[in-house]
């Protein structure tokens, strides 16, 4: 693979508020300072985080926002005083007797790009406890490892490490409702409403990192794979974890997809079950029954179970209209979104409070989080292209460059080194903006169809397919024009002996 | 640590495609295509959908004029087994399966109009199964009974993939004569490859039908079907049993097998990692809470309120004009220069090396 050398630059504010600074400062505030590690992957990729600190004191505004109540309103009213593009982070150290972070909690997340962390003895302290923040808020060593995982060696990363979705410039996200019974269900859903609602701001929020296409179907008797077995214990239907890798195959050759784009789809299933296997339940892997009553497949989309209630007369005619809970539902698909894009809050620390991203459906922080893992993976993918395609072109002497190959790939060329340019400068936003020019022009460049290697033939084939049948022609040919030149030439001696 | 040991063993891959390629046409190679059939059908049961195979048939036998049972291939003789169901998707049929056509589909440098369903739109995360069948020589395979794909083309090709991580593993199946020579010069890593013959060997079908009148199997891809009929999604046999498939004693052939550039034992791969779909599931066990009251921003979308008139179609096709046509007078085109300055240059040749006198007895 092609050496990678990128720099990833996270510039930081840390802001003391009053009683909150420790004691050990080396210089008066305000002053600048850095840390850098290296995440090595493998020989010849690198990659260093940066991480460009300025401590200073609260101004006077940010004082008096940081006096509110509870952690959530002091956050809010410190957003409008901040200046955070893309990629910056701030961080606010409080006393370590203030009230604002509850008991237990050293370190509060907000929505946008600042935390507050609470004081606690020295600098070094500090300075550890910043350091893991940063890297909960930005990027960590395994979430780049991850992105660069066709280059780690074989046996440090696990298979299941590689699972998220893949920088693309789209993604098709396809909402299908399944109802194997119409006629015991009549299941009206609003997924035009839903997807408004509750879609939408998500999307708008990651509509930075790539373009969204949203559709939804209505799939009538489509059974899942599997048959649930009855559990008389709780009287009613259960689906064992080991049973699920099965439950998509059936349905999957139902599900289509859009005949023009070629973006990666992420569907999202609905399965209302038929009346005969009502109420289903997912049991994980200890037995218990699964509260979300979903299961998701990396890089591919989610399933729902969604049990209708038997009706409460049993003279009830049938089918029974069903009104689907679309905002339940919804918190359940936009939750198995966030996993497919690798945006879990699991390992984090238990003394850091995260604060919900409500209907924005994700933080800014974990905005920014894709966006650095997408960037570094574009720039890797285009390293690695650009080089596939050099040796592409030194195998093959002959092949021919067509003009626009050729200023795709200066584009690409230009564009990745920019990329790595404004990474190290730590503007995120550009840095991601050029990475995926870059990845856009290197992989037309790579796929021109002009590119076959069968339509261009070594030399040694040329010679083999044309030396048998000139050759034997050739020869009396030849030799004859040998006689003609000697013919010529004793002629002409012969004439200037005569005379 | 049993599951993560576990976890290292295991494949991973997250989708599944295979592409099946029939390179002979005309009727005596009805096998071929039923060959090709019957793995499709195999796949399919598994777990595959349509939309991750891809399928190339270079001839139509259901429905072949000298088909005695139209719209039927069968596998099995006294016709058991019609591989050809109701639900068959081909994407690249008849002339279009060339070499050309297949090197562009493994390589992905296809031209934009493509379709999506005639493309290979794999990722680094996808298994591949490749499964060929035709007429084959040591080194190459022939297509269509004119050209021919050679082992290092396809070596090639491969690389090509791996270069742009179009594989996480590939299996590449090949039932054709002297079908060993073809995974010879693979060199990219995480491809295990299988032949149903051995360099010298001949791989002969299996048993033909009176009814129908061709050889419907070769012997092959008809034991590598009857292990297959076996497997079930959930089943846990390894690459191990694959290669017992059909010794010598039923297949008169040897077939070979290709590891070493595989990175896992053939021992912890199971036939389902290749021939079908088990996709990694993992239990949602969290859900976003969401604030319900909030109102939807007005769709993107306003109705659309355009008068559209019905729509007629104009005249495309005028049969009793082509029916009744003369048949086209082909243009008579003088001989190329090259030939030409060959013939002028070997003609004078001739005469000035033998003497002008000839030419009197050639006018």
């Amino acid at each position: 693979a092609a050496p990678v050398q990128v720099q990833l630059v996270v510039p930081m504010a840390v802001v003391f508020s009053p009683g909150s600074m420790p004691g050990d400062l080396p210089r008066p505030l305000p002053f600048r300072d850095l840390e850098e590690m290296e995440i090595s992957v493998n020989l010849r990729t690198s990659v260093t985080s940066r991480y460009e600190m300025l401590y200073r004191s609260t101004t006077g505004q940010e004082e008096a926002a940081l006096a509110a109540a509870t952690a959530r309103e002091a956050d809010a009213a410190l957003h409008p005083l901040q200046d955070t593009p893309l990629g910056s982070l701030t961080m606010y150290v409080v006393p370590e007797t203030s009230s604002l972070l509850p008991q237990g909690i050293d370190v509060y997340v907000g929505k946008h790009r600042s935390a507050l962390v609470r004081a606690g003895g020295s600098l070094a302290a500090l300075q550890a406890q910043l350091r893991e923040v940063a890297q909960v808020m930005s990027f960590t060593a395994t979430s780049i490892a991850a992105v660069l995982s066709d280059r780690v060696p074989n046996g440090h990363l696990s298979p299941d490490a590689r699972r998220y979705l893949k920088s693309s410039l789209g993604y098709e996200i396809t909402f299908s409702l399944l109802n194997p019974d119409p006629k015991s269900h009549t299941v009206d859903w609003d997924i035009e409403g839903a997807v408004n609602r509750f879609v939408k701001p998500v999307l708008d929020k990651l509509s930075l990192v790539a373009n969204f296409s949203v559709d939804s179907q209505i799939l009538y008797y489509a059974v899942l794979g599997v048959t649930p077995r009855y559990d008389k214990e709780s009287s009613s239907f259960l689906l064992s974890a080991h049973s699920l890798p099965h439950v998509i195959n059936p349905v999957e050759a139902r599900l289509g997809s859009s005949a023009a784009s070629l973006y990666p789809v992420l569907n999202f299933l609905l399965y209302v079950p038929e009346r005969s296997h009502t109420p289903l339940y997912i049991q994980d892997k200890d037995g218990a029954p699964v509260s979300t009553n979903a299961f998701h497949s990396p890089r591919w989309g989610g399933i729902m179970v969604y049990n209708v209630e038997a009706p409460a007369s049993p003279q009830a005619s049938f089918p029974v209209h069903v009104d689907v809970d679309m905002a339940r539902v919804m918190e359940v698909f936009l939750a198995q979104l966030r996993l497919l894009f690798g945006l879990s809050r699991e390992e984090v620390p238990p003394e850091f409070l995260l604060e919900s991203p409500g209907n924005e459906g994700l933080a800014d922080w974990e905005l920014d989080h894709l966006l650095w893992a997408h960037t570094v993976e574009n720039i890797a993918t285009v390293s690695t292209t650009l080089t596939s395609l050099a040796q592409l072109l030194d195998k093959i002497g002959n092949i021919v460059i067509k003009d626009d190959v050729a200023s795709e790939v200066y584009r690409a060329v230009a564009a990745v080194q920019s990329a790595v340019t404004e990474l190290s400068l730590g503007h995120l936003h550009a840095a991601f903006q050029a990475s995926k020019e870059a990845v856009t022009s290197s992989e037309r460049a790579f796929f021109d169809p002009s590119l076959l290697h069968l339509l261009y033939f070594p030399d040694d084939q040329k010679f083999a397919i044309y030396i048998p049948l000139f050759l034997p022609m050739a020869v009396p040919i030849l030799l004859s024009l040998a006689k003609i030149v000697r013919e010529t030439r004793q002629r002409k001696k012969e004439a200037t002996k005569m005379d | 640590f049993q599951d993560q040991a576990e976890q290292f063993l295991r494949s991973g891959h997250t989708n599944n495609w295979a592409v099946l390629v029939c390179t002979s046409r005309f009727w005596f190679n009805y096998r071929h295509v039923a060959n090709t059939l019957s793995v499709y059908r195999s796949v399919k049961r598994l777990g595959i959908p349509d939309s991750h195979i891809v399928l190339m048939l270079a001839d139509d036998m259901a429905c072949n004029p000298r088909n005695p049972k139209p719209a039927t291939v069968f596998s099995h003789k006294n016709m058991e087994l019609n591989v050809y169901g109701d639900d068959v998707e081909v994407d690249y049929r008849s002339y279009e399966v060339t070499v050309e056509n297949f090197l562009r589909v493994l390589t992905g440098r296809i031209p934009p109009s493509t379709p999506r369903s005639k493309r290979l739109l794999s990722d680094d995360r996808s298994n591949i199964l490749i499964y060929m069948t035709g007429h084959g020589g040591n080194g190459f395979l022939k297509f269509q009974d004119s050209e021919e794909i050679t082992n290092v083309e396809l070596a090639d090709a491969f690389e090509q993939m791996w270069q742009k991580r179009r594989y996480n593993e590939l299996l590449f199946i090949i039932d054709t004569c002297q079908g060993a020579s073809m995974y010879e010069r693979f060199y990219s890593p995480n491809i295990m490859a299988l032949a149903s013959s051995q360099v010298g060997e001949d791989s002969l079908s299996h048993q033909p039908d009176l009814g129908i009148g061709v050889h419907l199997m070769d012997r092959y891809t008809f034991y590598v079907l009857e292990f297959l009929e076996e497997i079930h999604p959930a089943s846990q046999t390894n690459m191990n049993d694959l290669f017992q498939v059909c010794p010598k004693s039923l297949c008169v052939s040897t077939p070979g097998h290709r590891t070493d550039l595989f990175q896992r034992d053939p021992q912890n791969v199971l036939i389902t990692d290749f021939f079908g779909s088990v996709r990694k599931v993992e239990i949602t066990t969290e859900a976003l809470s969401l604030d319900r009251d909030v109102a939807g921003s007005e769709s993107k979308f306003p109705e659309e309120e355009l008068a559209t008139e019905p729509l007629k179609y104009a005249e495309q096709l005028p049969v009793a004009q082509i029916i009744h046509q003369k048949p086209k007078q082909k243009d008579w085109h003088p001989p190329g220069g090259f030939i030409l300055g060959l013939w002028a240059l070997i003609i004078m040749v001739f005469f000035k090396t033998y003497g002008i006198k000839h030419m009197k007895h050639v006018f």
